[in-house]
């Protein structure tokens, strides 16, 4: 039972480090490979105002989620509308301001930074206490994670399907030159696009993080995990998304339970590549499959 | 717009008209004109180990022997075929395990292990990559850059060839010269190989399956296959430069599916000039000792790779070779329109 539970939690948390991700890339064609960057870095901007400047937790989570959105806005800005169509110059210049941003956070020694390095960092969870049933003893941080992953996915499902600027955002992904005929402004949203992305990496970081200290090697981890996610489950697809998702929960918790944790990341990566080559347009991809493949 | 407006017209040197058909041997300015590059390339490369100061910059000329052909083979496979393959960790990995593996449990000389290495390395690498062959594009480059990671946490989870620990000591070269001038007449026979390559009738194959596969396909050529030869002769290259690797530094380990082998090729291929063979190399060798230069500030290399890709991929994505190839080439000046 607690595996059941533990693995649905998992899943969510799958859920959360994905959903950004998917949406840029699922709904605006642009691969955000600064997504586990972005993650990092909200966790450390919300540390950095709790204990530099003594405001309130809501008030910094509030103020680094505005700052990462802006970030993600700059990215597009300054960065991605240059090469905007050539997706391979996309991957490779927003990985590379990943890497950057990751790497840096861990330089040393250059005008008295100290680099975000050891177990010191820590966010607070948001509500301390644990609930013990009789089946399984969790704590409450993990429940928050389960309610603002179906909170986020209710409404980021809402958003794209009935909110007008959802619409315009998914018209974009479906036909480019359609939408710029009806009056959608193509980089206004992809900007938008990118600015949702990032807060929703930084909304995962911060509902996350409480459960482990913070560190750049973390940012990898969320990259390749979004990816999973958005590449088993399909681009474009939230039904796909949350299935994947759980699925590599309720995986990789059973495979820690029964076989050690170690193998979790083959477990992960093997199921990508396995997927990739069966299917590459994910298992609910509604991409026509002849377009991706030879 | 108000006032004039101008743009540049570039006009073919009469040296470069005249030397690019049967004429180029009428005249000795013709012929040097055409050797002028290639041999001063071959000559820097070959000076190079000679004219630097001590041995310490020896070893670096080696490392950056080694992330050119990384380059060289990230150029190959990305530019004349079309299979972005981010994944050089996996090769210097692979290939630097089987000669290592060899060196270290049988005993065999390097002689033997580095080509072994290098034919062993690259059937694994295949073979290993041959079911994502009908991948394209991101999907190619994004399966090729999980297997790095792949790799590093089987043998993690597995404890295979001593884990976390890695093999040491591996065999070293008998010397610093043999190593360097091991590596840069490789680099050299890859450049001028490739070269050749890409003119052959398998050239002209593949680049049409860089620019539309769907028409090669339907000329009855069986895509996979050429493809496999193309992954075959690019992994080849960066299996060849782990199994130096390997040797180079007396050791094996995780370190090899480290994320700077993926990284830094591909920054000196934007840098150097995507689709040139040579350009890959001239990044390689400009970026490689900047790079050591900086060793001091740890983690500000990768940044600096970062710095450098992001620049140039804005900024003058042609790079740095065909830019230069163009003021060789051609007179440029400024015309009203």
């Amino acid at each position: 039972m607690d595996v059941f539970i533990y693995g649905v939690v998992n899943g969510m948390i799958f859920v959360l480090m994905a959903v950004g991700f998917s949406f840029v890339y699922g709904i605006s064609r642009l691969p955000n490979f600064a997504h586990g960057a972005l993650y990092v870095v909200t966790g450390f901007i919300t540390w950095s105002f709790i204990h530099n400047t003594g405001l309130p937790y809501w008030l910094s989570v509030i103020i680094s989620l505005i700052i990462v959105s802006l970030a993600g806005i700059a990215i597009y800005q300054f960065v991605m509308i240059r090469v905007r169509g050539m997706p391979i110059s996309e991957i490779i210049v927003s990985f590379a301001i990943g890497l950057a941003i990751l790497e840096g956070l861990r330089l040393q020694g250059i005008g008295g930074f100290k680099g975000f390095i050891g177990p010191g960092y820590v966010l607070p969870p948001f509500i301390e206490g644990v609930v013990i049933t009789p089946w399984v003893t969790i704590d409450i941080q993990r429940l928050l994670i389960i309610a603002v992953g179906f909170l986020i996915l209710g409404f980021m499902w809402v958003f794209t399907h009935y909110h007008k600027m959802g619409l315009a955002l998914r018209a974009m992904a479906q036909h480019e030159r359609a939408a710029l005929m009806l009056g959608i402004n193509s980089d206004r949203m992809a900007n938008i696009a990118l600015a949702i992305g990032s807060a929703l990496a930084g909304l995962a970081a911060v509902a996350i993080m409480p459960l482990g200290n913070i560190n750049c090697e973390s940012g990898y981890t969320v990259l390749t995990n979004a990816i999973a996610v958005c590449v088993i489950g399909g681009l474009g697809s939230w039904g796909g998304t949350i299935l994947a998702a759980l699925t590599l929960g309720l995986a990789t918790t059973i495979m820690s339970a029964f076989g050690g944790t170690m193998w979790n990341k083959v477990l992960v990566f093997g199921l990508i590549i396995f997927i990739l080559i069966v299917r590459p347009s994910g298992l609910f991809g509604q991409q026509k499959e002849l377009e991706e493949r030879v | 717009m108000a006032g004039e407006e101008r743009r540049k017209e570039r006009l073919d040197r009469g040296i470069k008209a005249r030397s690019e058909g049967l004429y180029a041997i009428s005249s000795w300015r013709e012929v040097g004109y055409l050797l002028a590059p290639r041999a001063g390339l071959i000559v820097v490369l070959l000076l190079a180990p000679l004219v630097v100061p001590s041995l310490y910059w020896q070893r670096v000329l080696g490392l950056a022997g080694v992330y050119a052909l990384l380059a060289l083979s990230f150029d190959f496979l990305a530019e004349r075929v079309g299979l972005v393959c981010i994944g050089g960790a996996f090769m210097i990995g692979v290939g630097g395990y089987v000669s290592g593996v060899l060196n270290f449990y049988f005993g065999l000389p390097v002689a033997l292990t580095i080509p072994v290495g290098t034919l062993g390395g690259a059937m694994i690498c295949t073979l290993l990559w041959l079911p994502c062959l009908p991948l394209r594009g991101i999907y190619f480059a994004v399966v090729t850059f999980m297997f790095p990671f792949l790799a590093t946490s089987v043998i993690l989870a597995g404890g295979f060839f001593r884990g976390t620990e890695g093999l040491s000591p591996i065999a070293g070269f008998p010397n610093i010269w043999v190593a360097v001038y091991l590596i840069l007449v490789i680099v050299l026979l890859a450049i001028f190989g490739l070269r050749r390559l890409c003119g052959e009738d398998i050239g002209i194959v593949l680049a049409g399956i860089k620019d539309n596969d769907q028409a090669v396909l339907a000329s009855g050529i069986n895509l996979t296959r050429v493809k496999v030869y193309a992954l075959f002769i690019g992994t080849l290259m960066g299996c060849f430069a782990g199994a130096f690797v390997a040797h180079f530094f007396g050791f094996v380990g995780l370190s090899l599916f480290a994320v700077d082998f993926s990284i830094m090729p591909i920054a000196a291929c934007i840098m150097g000039g995507p689709g040139t063979m040579a350009g890959p190399v001239v990044g390689a060798f400009i970026l490689a000792p900047l790079s050591e230069l900086l060793r001091g500030f740890g983690q500000l290399r990768v940044v600096l790779y970062c710095a450098v890709l992001v620049a140039f991929i804005l900024f003058k994505p042609e790079g740095l070779l065909n830019w230069a190839a163009r003021k060789y080439h051609q007179f440029e000046h400024w015309v009203k329109v």
